[in-house]
């Protein structure tokens, strides 16, 4: 399954990157967007995948083992949450600047004192 | 050691307020610290006269073999004596050649700047701290030269110093690291010791090459000996200083100190000779055309500098003497004319030598310096002038390199000396009283006390040079390999071959001197060169310079965003890529592809779907829930590879982003078609070419493990530890609990700067 994996990262990356090349500031977030869920996944997958054990210790056990390895998972929550605080604020910061432009042209967004 | 190098950086910091304090008496306050560290430098001299070196050494990155270590032998010691001896005598010459200027205390600052790097040049042992001080030497001679910063020469000059500087220390930077890494160590000691290992490496010839440029960039060697007459623009206390002791003096002392290393390269000393007989005489001639007072003695210092190289590049014992005593000589004569310069410049507003005549009446006591002075640059018994001119002519004498060219050379140059003598040291001062812009008067104590100590100086060391006999010696031992012969310092050689030499080229000097107007007619036709030389390379490759830069600036700095994505992913993937395709073989990947459940095939393909979607739909609300599937699909590949916690957090955090999106876009009009066909199909390209890469890179990285993994630790004392079950749950507030504050820290910021942003009012001025 990691093959799939890999592929949809590829897949993530591309859409990601191309979306932040186009010249319409929504565009741009939503390659931001795809473009954590890419990384995410990166980390996910890079670090080895286990199906369905997830790294919970059971109650009469003191250990886990052959589980689900928890540190990419703590790694990729933590990244989960920041780029939603990132994903969040390049949101109302667009729509702000939108709103004062009045277009989502990047293009036409290059004067410093609209 | 260490000390009296940092306590000059540490009291620059204070001088522009002390400056403030002390205002008019800060010149010689400021000027104990460097009298303080002459004395502690004359107190080592008896044991440099025993031949033996202090050394002190701390520790700064041990596992680089990176240390700060200090070295004190005779070499150095000639130099940090000079730096502090002068640096004394420069201090408060400025305090009152410069009294009541604004930026005195700021002068200051850098003044002390340069002269702790200076000193640091000459005391390091390690060659990387040496670069160190070796650029902050070029940084504050930048600030001094460009001192009077309203002036479009100064800065013209100053930058042009650093540039050419700059560019030898970017030189020194990448020598001394392929012959620190060709030895094994940074530390000069090392390298003279394992000399043999370092002129066997196979990059010798670039070393030899880059050291060189760096030391004939500073050292303002032909043709790199424009920057050095342009920075006069400085105030006259910074050119005395700059010129007699210290800046250019650092190539010089690079040369020496690598020259028991590098002598047996023939690169290495063919070249200084070549350099140093072409800047002799090339600064000769130069000198003999101008008629500025400080014009004529910056012509001359890089008349001196070629002088020292070429008796360097020699390498026998006696031609280091000669370079050591010669050092001394000119420092002290160099330094005093260069004050004096200032001095008539302060009481006499006038700059040029030709208006200036019969001051003898007016400043006596001046005039009997610079004579003095001027009859040592000439090379007159029995001042100590003759015997660093009687070393140098029997050194040229010795040696079979370039013979008899040699000789030709070093007898013209001595010549134009002469007449650079008569001319800056005689001609102000003798003869009728010339009408100047001021009402000449003698200068004040500060302006003539340290020429008058350099003069008396001359005349000491001339009368008893066996002072310096035992230092020289000591000295010269360690810097040449073999030195087997004992160098004596005296008067009176005998008549011999150096002397009949000396005294013609002073008869002759002398006649030349009293013809100057006739004998500059034949220098006219040498004016040409002023257009071709290297100063107008300089100046070109400077233009070139601004408009490769001002074009790369416009393709890659653009102000479009689309564009530095653009380039940034170009790059890394033109980067990474070349790596991958270079180390193919290394790289082992299996691929299965049926490793897969109908129901995760599935997925597989709607994230796809839900992906490509996103990115090709007009409509707004289409593209945005299509990204939500996208965000919802990752989030059941986190369930099926057993992360429920991940699975929770991105499912709510997917909903949130949603509602978001389309609370924030849902009144725009759809996606206009705004780039042109063209450009989509090349981000395409690229996006998919590092997207390809990326797929590469997950799966390469399968079957790679680099170092032993930490989460069995977690996995053991989740429980028994931290009392917790879910073990990411504990990794995260317990084992990293530190990394979640900074976390909960970013989303309190971002929601402070969302809150702002939203209760901002735009338009309303």
């Amino acid at each position: 399954m990691s093959f799939w994996l890999a592929i949809i990262v590829g897949v993530l990356y591309s859409a990601g990157i191309y979306m932040m090349m186009r010249r319409s500031v929504v565009k741009l977030i939503i390659g931001l967007a795809l473009l954590s869920h890419a990384a995410n996944l990166l980390i996910f997958t890079g670090a080895g995948i286990v199906r369905e054990k997830a790294p919970i210790i059971s109650k009469f056990q003191e250990t886990v083992s052959n589980n689900a390895d928890p540190l990419p998972q703590a790694l990729v929550l933590t990244a989960i949450v920041i780029s939603f605080g990132v994903l969040a604020f390049a949101l109302v910061l667009t729509h702000r600047a939108v709103e004062s432009v009045g277009t989502d042209d990047l293009d036409q967004m290059k004067e410093t004192d609209t | 050691m260490v000390l009296a190098v940092f306590s000059l950086f540490l009291f620059s910091f204070f001088t522009p307020f002390l400056c403030r304090v002390f205002q008019k008496k800060s010149g010689w306050l400021f000027s104990l610290l460097p009298l303080s560290l002459t004395l502690y430098f004359l107190s080592q001299t008896s044991l440099i006269l025993q031949g033996q070196t202090l050394t002190h050494t701390f520790e700064w990155v041990p596992l680089l073999n990176f240390s700060f270590s200090f070295h004190l032998d005779g070499l150095s010691y000639l130099f940090a004596m000079l730096i502090c001896g002068i640096g004394t005598v420069i201090v408060f010459y400025s305090g009152s050649y410069l009294e009541g200027d604004r930026y005195l205390g700021r002068f200051f600052c850098s003044l002390f700047v340069f002269m702790g790097s200076m000193l640091g040049v000459v005391l390091s042992n390690n060659v990387l701290v040496l670069f160190v001080f070796w650029e902050l030497t070029s940084l504050s001679s930048y600030f001094l030269i460009g001192y009077n910063h309203e002036k479009k020469e100064s800065r013209y000059a100053a930058l042009q110093a650093l540039l050419v500087t700059g560019l030898g220390g970017l030189a020194l930077l990448v020598a001394v690291l392929m012959a620190g890494s060709a030895v094994g160590s940074f530390e000069i000691t090392v390298w003279v010791e394992r000399w043999q290992t370092l002129i066997s490496s196979p990059y010798i010839s670039a070393i030899v090459i880059l050291v060189l440029l760096a030391a004939f960039t500073k050292s303002a060697q032909f043709p790199f000996h424009f920057w050095l007459p342009n920075a006069m623009q400085a105030p006259t206390p910074v050119s005395a200083y700059l010129h007699s002791s210290t800046m250019v003096k650092a190539g010089i002392y690079l040369v020496a100190r690598l020259n028991p290393v590098f002598s047996e390269t023939p690169l290495w000393f063919t070249t200084i000779e070549i350099a140093g007989l072409t800047t002799m005489i090339v600064g000769a001639v130069l000198s003999f055309t101008q008629n500025q007072y400080k014009l004529v003695l910056a012509y001359m210092t890089v008349t001196a500098l070629g002088m020292i190289l070429f008796l360097l590049g020699m390498g026998t014992a006696y031609s280091v003497a000669a370079a050591l005593v010669f050092i001394l000589v000119h420092a002290l004569y160099k330094a005093a004319l260069f004050l004096i310069a200032g001095a008539v410049d302060h009481e006499t507003g006038e700059k040029d030598l030709r208006k200036l005549s019969g001051l003898r009446s007016k400043m006596p006591l001046t005039a009997i310096i610079a004579l003095v002075c001027g009859l040592s640059m000439a090379g007159v018994p029995p001042l100590f002038g003759f015997i660093g001119k009687e070393l140098f002519l029997e050194s040229t004498l010795k040696t079979q390199l370039f013979y008899p060219l040699n000789i030709w050379v070093v007898s013209f140059t001595s010549l134009f000396i002469v007449c650079a003598a008569c001319f800056t040291g005689l001609k102000p001062f003798f003869g009728k009283l010339a009408v100047t812009p001021k009402k000449p008067h003698e200068a004040p104590l500060a302006l003539y006390l340290g020429p008058l100590i350099f003069a008396v100086l001359s005349v000491g060391f001339g009368l008893y040079p066996k002072v310096l006999d035992s230092f020289v010696t000591a000295s010269v031992h360690t810097l040449v390999r073999s030195s087997s012969d004992h160098v004596h310092l005296a008067l009176w050689h005998g008549f011999n071959q150096a002397f009949f030499i000396s005294m013609t080229v002073l008869a002759v000097g002398v006649a030349f001197y009293l013809l100057r107007d006739v004998s500059l007619k034949l220098f006219k036709p040498l004016a040409i060169f002023k257009s071709l030389g290297p100063e107008k390379a300089y100046q070109i490759f400077l233009k070139i310079l601004n408009s490769v830069a001002k074009t790369q600036t416009l393709i890659l700095q653009n102000g479009f965003l689309r564009y530095y994505v653009f380039f940034i992913i170009l790059t890394a993937v033109f980067l990474c890529g070349w790596v991958v395709f270079l180390h193919q073989e290394t790289l082992q990947m299996t691929f299965n592809f049926s490793d897969i459940k109908f129901h995760e095939f599935l997925l597989v393909l709607l994230i796809i779907a839900a992906t490509l979607a996103s990115t090709v739909l007009r409509s707004r609300i289409s593209a945005i829930i299509s990204l939500g599937v996208v965000g919802y699909g990752v989030s059941v590949i986190f369930v099926i590879f057993g992360a429920p916690d991940l699975a929770m957090t991105q499912i709510v955090i997917e909903t949130l982003i949603v509602v978001l999106f389309i609370l924030v876009f849902y009144h725009l009009k759809p996606f206009q078609n705004l780039s042109s066909k063209g450009s989509k199909l090349r981000d395409a390209l690229l996006a998919l070419s590092a997207g390809a890469l990326m797929t590469f890179l997950v799966l390469a990285a399968q079957d790679v493990q680099y170092a032993e993994s930490i989460s069995p630790y977690f996995e053991q004392n989740s429980w028994l530890l931290a009392h917790g079950r879910n073990v990411v749950n504990v990794i995260l507030v317990d084992f990293r609990a530190l990394d979640t504050l900074g976390e909960i820290t970013v989303l309190a910021i971002a929601g402070l700067g969302i809150f702002i942003l939203l209760k901002l009012k735009l338009g309303k001025k």
